[in-house]
């Protein structure tokens, strides 16, 4: 029995794994050919990055079953952190592709620190409490990154609110300053280093998911005073299962800084507006399922580019869009119309007839 | 004197909030809902008003239209959008009131363009001047203030007193024994919603008043910041909101004052945690029991 269920588990991690080294391939090969239009070209590592938090943000609605409105704010750590350092260490290490790399390590460390810090307080609550929580530290973390100015010298890193109360020396380099934000960030993040790195959080969320430490977090999802009284440490697995998830938001913020010249701390990147794009992601993709959010993700984040034709009346058709799907999957009447007329019921059909 | 005047400023910004906290409040309390486009609600009342003024200039007429137009707004949106979802997840219900919310915003942009529209006053009277000049007190001000006392007693004694408010708390406490005693559930929570948008549409007057600039996304983060100050005072109830929002545009009047204006947000939320990480059900909520 528990053979045959890692065996169908492990077919199911193949299909998801598949399916993005398949369009991985059907990408890089469609390159060349020219078929591709070059705002396809330049979306391609944003995919990446929003595919890595909704998978990373499930690990927190789906498994973890808590609604975290704040997740951009660990992106927004992971961004800064390791644009930070790539900016910081330009002369002391040549190769931007080696910065980029320490800087990935970085910016992934500190969100997940960030994740256990904010996590111990802000799991106590649940519910609504806990999402406004985190949405408030969401917009603390963003608020904080606008007006903080911070420089390097040879004395070690300064911190002040303002360019002038810095005190650096001669020489000395002024990398954060305030709402400009850091700038001159090398660009290295391509497209094969984001596949990868969504390769490795599918890696992660799966194994995870499968893990003991997995099931209990599933446990305490479904009954935390069940999960309590069977000994598992309630508080350790959720602390745990929503700092991978900040560090995982973190390795999306790294990849999103080196993507991008000029990295601004504004509230529709890092703030809740961004935290609620990529819970739409989640519940469209439906809640737990990973495979889902990863399509999700892609289908929502390429949807409002091509709807580009339609110029002011974009937005709005994505929200008639939002509101029509949510209406469809969730209402027992809409459900009940759709099973009823499914492709998969005229196969059915067919089949009985015979 | 300064004390006092950031104090009179922290009180008028507190009793914007409280007005739009108390919608937020009444449609979290009845329908289990968090209504993300009640802030949008907020601009499209503000736009309204701002149209009827410069079409007639009678800030009577723009009031009352505004009203108008956000009950029938509010009460469309949960017909059409929230309705359905009634036995939905709480989550698929959070993401239509989110998809709501764009759909307001984008249309308000192609109604009105994405240029900010220079609010006029709908206060008509001169500031107040105490002490001698020392002190000055917008008229604004002492209006929103009149205004957010009498809505919050009428809307105490309404629910206390009257039929339907008596409906709308069986409906809040049990939503299936509440139809057992024959009432009309849908009714009730439209009702809810009809109340909200039009405390919602006063709102956007007088917050569009106090600081005169009007995009597509005037409502939004007020809207945030209300809610934030709903779940302050313990969501769901009344005076909860009354206080929340108080108190929440108190301290971020005074973080503008003495702390830094630009990081004003982050003192604001940062209470905000620690409030609920000590009384994690709010100033006034009820405390949650839970049930093996």
């Amino acid at each position: 029995m528990k053979k045959l269920l890692s065996s169908k588990l492990s077919k199911n991690y193949m299909i998801t794994f598949g399916i993005v080294i398949v369009g991985f391939i059907v990408i890089q090969l469609l390159i060349p050919t020219g078929l591709l239009s070059s705002t396809f070209q330049g979306l391609l590592v944003n995919l990446c990055y929003y595919v890595i938090l909704a998978v990373s943000l499930n690990l927190t609605v789906g498994i973890l079953g808590e609604l975290s409105l704040g997740h951009a704010g660990f992106m927004c750590i992971g961004a800064f952190t390791s644009a930070f350092f790539t900016n910081a260490m330009a002369d002391s290490i040549e190769s931007d592709f080696v910065r980029f790399l320490i800087g990935l390590v970085i910016g992934t460390v500190a969100a997940g620190v960030f994740g256990i810090l904010i996590g111990i307080p802000v799991l106590r609550l649940s519910g609504d409490y806990l999402a406004i929580v985190t949405l408030a530290f969401g917009q603390i973390i963003v608020n904080i990154f606008t007006v903080l100015y911070v420089g390097v010298d040879s004395h070690g890193i300064h911190i002040a609110l303002t360019s002038e109360g810095l005190g650096l020396e001669e020489g000395g380099k002024l990398i954060l300053k305030g709402a400009q934000g850091i700038t001159g960030t090398p660009r290295v993040a391509t497209f094969v280093i984001g596949i990868i790195l969504v390769l490795l959080t599918l890696f992660i969320v799966l194994n995870f998911i499968n893990s003991r430490a997995g099931r209990a977090v599933m446990a305490i999802r479904d009954n935390k005073i069940a999960a309590e009284s069977v000994g598992i440490n309630v508080s350790k697995y959720k602390i745990l299962a929503f700092s991978i998830s900040a560090a995982l938001a973190g390795m999306a913020g790294v990849l999103y800084a080196h993507n991008i010249s000029s990295l601004t701390a504004t509230t529709a990147k890092f703030g809740y507006t961004q935290s609620i794009m990529i819970l739409v992601f989640v519940v469209l993709g439906g809640i737990g399922s990973i495979r889902g959010s990863m399509i999700a993700a892609i289908i929502l984040t390429l949807l409002p580019e091509y709807l580009r034709f339609l110029q002011d009346y974009r937005m709005l058709i994505y929200a008639i869009v939002l509101i029509v799907m949510m209406i469809a999957t969730w209402n027992p009447t809409c459900k009940a119309f759709l099973a009823k007329h499914s492709p998969k019921n005229w196969f059915k059909k067919k089949k009985e007839v015979k | 004197m300064d004390f006092i005047s950031y104090l009179i400023n922290g009180v008028s910004l507190g009793s914007i909030y409280a007005i739009i906290a108390l919608g937020y409040t009444m449609v979290y309390g009845i329908a289990k809902m968090l209504n993300f486009a009640h802030g949008d609600v907020i601009m499209i009342g503000g736009y309204i008003c701002f149209t009827a003024m410069s079409a007639s200039g009678n800030p009577w007429l723009g009031i009352i239209l505004a009203v108008i137009v956000c009950t029938v707004l509010g009460v469309a949106i949960e017909k059409v959008a929230y309705k359905p979802l009634r036995q939905a997840t709480s989550l698929a219900v959070l993401i239509t009131a989110i998809g709501m919310s764009y759909f307001l915003q984008n249309l308000a942009l192609i109604i009105f363009g994405s240029s900010p529209k220079a609010f006029k006053s709908v206060v008509p009277f001169e500031p107040l001047v105490l002490a001698d000049g020392a002190l000055t007190i917008k008229a604004e001000s002492i209006v929103t203030v009149i205004c957010c006392v009498v809505i919050m007693i009428v809307l105490v004694n309404f629910m206390k007193k009257s039929k339907t408010g008596a409906a709308m708390l069986a409906v809040s406490e049990d939503k299936g024994a509440a139809q057992l005693m024959g009432i009309n559930v849908n009714r009730t929570i439209a009702i809810t919603f009809a109340i909200g948008s039009a405390l919602a549409a006063i709102a956007g007057v007088l917050l569009c008043s106090y600081s005169p600039t009007l995009t597509p996304y005037t409502g939004s983060m007020p809207g945030i910041k209300a809610f934030t100050a709903a779940v302050f005072g313990g969501i769901g109830s009344i005076p909860g909101a009354f206080i929340g929002g108080m108190l929440l545009g108190i301290i971020e009047g005074f973080a503008k004052a003495y702390i830094s204006s630009e990081l004003a947000d982050a003192i604001v939320f940062g209470v905000l945690v620690i409030v609920l990480i000590v009384k994690p059900t709010g100033i006034l909520g009820r405390p949650i029991h839970e049930k093996v």
